[in-house]
């Protein structure tokens, strides 16, 4: 019967032309293949938050008033809406792992060098817009720390010479954080975003797929002196059910983070209650919230949070743009670019660890 | 050449201006400072005759448009002292302690006076004070004790309603406590020092000071102000019932009352002390230290065993209390939500600070209702928790079922590559 | 896939790594995924319908149904997570406050004889619109609206919080 109904659209579609690509497209493999599932999770993962976060939108009410409440029903009340809510936040939290986990081996099995400047660029673009989904997700549930984690968030943007304090009113939809901060980032975490990196996404699939798998420089290099060594994978479906496999164990993890490890709801955000000692972003932000912390108060006559601020944007900015710094003597560059690679995620690793150490 | 001169006219003309509406705004301001030469001279003196002019414009009765001729006479408006300071102009000079009462009541005294101030300012203060410890004792020449000017001050008195006037509520103690706790100088008055130092420990100043409860009693508050004077010991009672009123009204109908009364005994300062009143604890039930009742009741009696009930009464509703909120937080760790339950722990503990209040009728019984209120609360909370962690258990089964039906799908897949590419 | 394979057909044929039985392995696979499909699809459905408490009772509450309470009397009702008193007045009139003393936090309640509002703490007196009258709190109590519709008596807060 299922072939029956591939037959009646195969007939009005030709599937068979739009399918065909995907039937020849291959994998190669060697010994870092499985590095190249990582983008793959990440895409499960957003999907998967897609999904929950549909079924949360079910139940949420957006508004000071009544945000916090509405999530503890969602958990108390509503059948299994521990579950879905749990599952969004962890998640959430796992996604931001795996889009990092898939820059930094991109980054180290160089898979960014031309002719694929455009996929890194869009998926550094993706990075941002994730790391945005998790900063105005995390205020909806409009508890303390949430509350005060924002807004020392956005005053860190308002420290950006300039345009800091225009793009401070603009995400904060005033001069405080209030309901108003709320609604505006419920639309930025359900209609905004998710639209840009619809987008976004659609781009950076079409560009792996027109491209195909890119190859780390010493394989490839191993393969050209001896076509005979080169070893491909179709990707339908040896590829594909392995991504299942991973994409298996992800939910099943999900399962157990959110059934032994909920996430918790905290104490309802008191706008006019003193910040609590002590207050931290949540993880992915720690490196850079740390790094603000260690600089010092004054660096000749520049304020210090402003050097750490705009630091951080034109590191950001580099990063974004680091396929094109890949010069013409590649094997010089590749090289300084593999050193800054592992010191930055040296880097991240260490001063997360430090930040979280740290009181 | 003639434009410039037209520049330099009109400059001047702008210039004469300004100059002389600042002159004329200066002598009005000037003109509204009466002139005061007791405060010109007087502020250059050093203590005790110096009486600046910031101190004083800060004194309520200065705003109000008195000045130093209103209470000392004389003549403000002459330099000479001779004459600022002559009998002739009415100069009392410094103003004798026995005599500061009734001059301050020669006008607080007088409701007509008063009316044009503030028509609901009391004007009693004198006639008070007659009746006081102070008071009495002044009339018979201790001129040590307290006049209107040892607490309210001097030149810079301020309305009880402003926190830095010394009658502010939360500055009494403070302002009782520079005689009452110097040993020196209350050495010829046979009565303790030690009550600022008791006051601080207790939970009323606790109260004032944490909790910015400017409500809770102070001195002023049990002894009066103006007519102070200890309660009188079988007063005690009354004092406190003003706001512990239940306590009282059980405390009346019990029979430590009659007993109390009989053997002249301060009613609650027997069990609770005066100044050093520290929050009660169940231990004043018990018999260890900080025991009350069996200061006075012997072992074994019929008080006793009353004491034993209601002891464990309070014991085991605490208990109660305690069990429960163990099992939600235990539950709230392991990601339950029980905020339902926790709600209704505070019903519990209100029925248990209620069995406390219920203690002062010495009646095991009626402890007896408000402690089975609380258990029915408490046990119910109790099981709240121990069912959030049945549902926290069969989570954990479904997790488990969900995660071996993921198992056979990798199991298959695994198997299923394997097969495919043999 | 192949029946090309004659090993296939003997499973036992040395020249061939055991290879599970392709029903074994169908089994395993399919068991396992409408398993894996059961257990995500019955959560989902089951959170599909709406809890029988449907309203979350912040903003609003059913505090009590018309004939629970005696005129001149009060009770104490749960608003979100914070106790309230509801009033039934002599004439008839409802009226709804928060219960909690602006004091030290008792309960307060409704006093029949003193037509007044009392905290039995410190004795603390409120009139019936929520003002301190008497005593140590420092504040007057939070005022609610009242609605009744049909026999249903509903208390929401004033305003924007």
């Amino acid at each position: 019967m299922f072939r029956a109904l591939l037959r009646w659209l195969d007939e009005r579609l030709d599937l068979d032309g739009i399918l065909a690509p995907f039937r020849h497209k291959t994998v190669p493999t060697h010994k870092l293949t499985y590095w190249y599932f990582f983008g793959g999770i990440t895409l499960f993962l957003f999907v998967i938050q897609v999904l929950t976060g549909i079924l949360l939108l079910l139940y949420y009410h957006p508004g000071a008033s009544e945000a916090f409440e509405s999530v503890q029903y969602i958990m108390t009340r509503v059948q299994f809406g521990w579950l879905i809510r749990s599952i969004h936040s962890w998640a959430a939290n796992l996604m931001i792992f795996t889009a990092f986990a898939h820059m930094f081996s991109v980054l180290f099995l160089k898979a960014y060098r031309k002719p694929r400047e455009l996929t890194w660029v869009t998926g550094m673009l993706l990075l941002f817009l994730v790391m945005g989904f998790g900063f105005s997700g995390y205020l909806l549930p409009w508890n303390k720390l949430a509350f005060f984690a924002t807004t020392v968030g956005t005053q860190m943007a308002g420290e950006i010479p300039i345009i800091g304090h225009p793009i401070m009113i603009f995400l904060r939809g005033g001069s405080q954080v209030t309901g108003a901060t709320l609604t505006r980032f419920f639309g930025f975490h359900v209609a905004v975003l998710p639209g840009l990196v619809v987008v976004l996404i659609s781009i950076h699939l079409f560009l792996v797929q027109r491209q195909g798998m890119s190859v780390p420089p010493k394989v490839e290099a191993k393969w050209a002196e001896n076509p005979s060594l080169r070893r491909e994978m179709k990707f339908f479906p040896n590829f594909m059910l392995r991504e299942l496999m991973a994409w298996y164990v992800a939910i099943g993890t999900l399962g157990a983070l959110a059934a032994l490890f909920p996430w918790n709801l905290g104490v309802k955000a008191d706008p006019f209650a003193s910040a609590p000692a002590g207050i931290k972003p949540e993880w992915y932000f720690l490196f850079m919230y740390q790094t603000l912390k260690l600089i010092p108060a004054k660096v000749w006559f520049v304020d210090g949070e402003v050097l750490g601020i705009v630091g951080c944007a034109l590191i950001a900015l580099f990063w974004l743009l680091l396929p094109f710094f890949e010069s013409d003597r590649p094997t010089r560059t590749r090289a300084w670019i593999t050193g800054l690679g592992i010191f930055a995620l040296a880097y991240v690793i260490g001063m997360t660890a430090y930040g979280y150490l740290a009181k | 050449m003639a434009t410039l001169r037209n520049k330099l006219r009109r400059l001047l003309a702008t210039g004469s201006a300004w100059l002389s509406g600042f002159l004329a705004l200066a002598a009005c301001l000037g003109y509204s400072q009466a002139v005061n030469s007791c405060l010109d001279c007087h502020s250059a003196l050093p203590a005790p005759l110096g009486v600046t002019q910031e101190q004083f414009i800060q004194d309520i009765h200065a705003q109000k448009g008195l000045t130093c001729v209103s209470c000392h006479g004389g003549d403000a408006t002459s330099y000479d002292p001779n004459q600022a300071m002559s009998r002739k102009a009415g100069w009392k000079g410094n103003i004798d302690r026995s005599q500061i009462p009734q001059l301050c009541g020669s006008c607080h005294s007088n409701p007509a006076y008063m009316r044009q101030y503030d028509p609901r300012l009391q004007t009693d203060q004198l006639a008070q004070y007659h009746t006081s410890v102070h008071g009495k004792r002044l009339a018979a020449g201790d001129t040590k004790v307290a006049v209107c000017t040892d607490c309210h001050s001097v030149h810079d008195i301020r309305p009880p309603s402003d926190p830095r006037s010394t009658v502010h509520p939360l500055n009494v103690a403070k302002t009782c406590s520079r005689c009452h706790s110097d040993a020196a100088y209350m050495k010829p008055h046979v009565i303790p020092t030690n009550q600022y130092a008791q006051y601080i420990t207790s939970v009323h100043y606790q109260d004032m000071v944490k909790n910015g409860d400017l409500s809770a009693p102070t001195c002023t508050t049990c002894h009066g102000d103006h007519g102070a004077a200890p309660p009188g010991v079988d007063k005690v009672q009354n004092v406190c019932a003003t706001c512990h009123v239940f306590q009282a009204q059980m405390y009346d109908k019990s029979s430590h009352k009659q007993a109390f009364d009989a053997a002249s005994l301060p009613g609650c300062v027997v069990c609770h002390g005066n100044h050093a009143i520290a929050h009660p604890t169940d231990a004043k039930l018990g018999s260890g230290p900080g025991a009350v009742c069996m200061q006075c009741h012997t072992p074994g009696d019929n008080c006793d065993q009353a004491r034993v009930v209601m002891l464990g009464e309070l014991t085991q509703l605490d208990g109660a209390i305690k069990k429960a909120d163990y099992a939600l937080a235990v539950a709230e760790a392991s990601g339950m939500e029980v905020s339902e339950a926790r709600l209704a722990q505070n019903q519990a503990r209100d029925s248990l600070t209620k069995a406390r209040v219920v203690i002062h009728s010495f009646k095991p019984e009626l402890v007896d209702e408000d402690v089975q209120a609380g258990l029915k609360i408490a046990n119910h909370d109790l099981q709240a928790g121990q069912q959030a962690m049945v549902e926290r258990n069969r989570r954990r089964v479904g997790l488990a079922i969900s995660l071996i039906a993921i198992g056979m799908v990798l199991a298959g897949l695994w198997l299923y590559i394997r097969k495919i590419e043999q | 896939m192949g029946s090309s394979d004659p090993g296939m057909a003997n499973p036992s044929c040395p020249l061939h790594a055991p290879v599970p039985r392709r029903g074994f392995v169908g089994l395993l696979l399919g068991g396992g995924f409408l398993a894996t499909a059961a257990a995500f699809l019955y959560p989902v459905l089951r959170y599909f319908v709406p809890p029988p408490v449907a309203e979350l009772g912040v903003d609003e509450v059913v505090a009590a149904k018309v004939g629970e309470l005696k005129p001149n009397s009060g009770m104490i009702f749960r608003f979100g997570s914070l106790p309230g008193l509801l009033i039934l007045e002599a004439d008839g009139t409802y009226r709804a406050l928060s219960a909690t003393c602006t004091h030290l936090g008792c309960t307060v309640q409704y006093r029949p004889d003193l037509r007044e509002i009392w905290c039995p703490c410190h004795n603390g007196i409120y009139n019936l619109s929520g003002g301190n009258v008497s005593g140590p709190p420092p504040k007057p109590l939070a005022v609610f609206n009242v609605h009744v519709r049909g026999d249903e008596i509903f208390v929401s807060r004033n305003g924007e919080a």
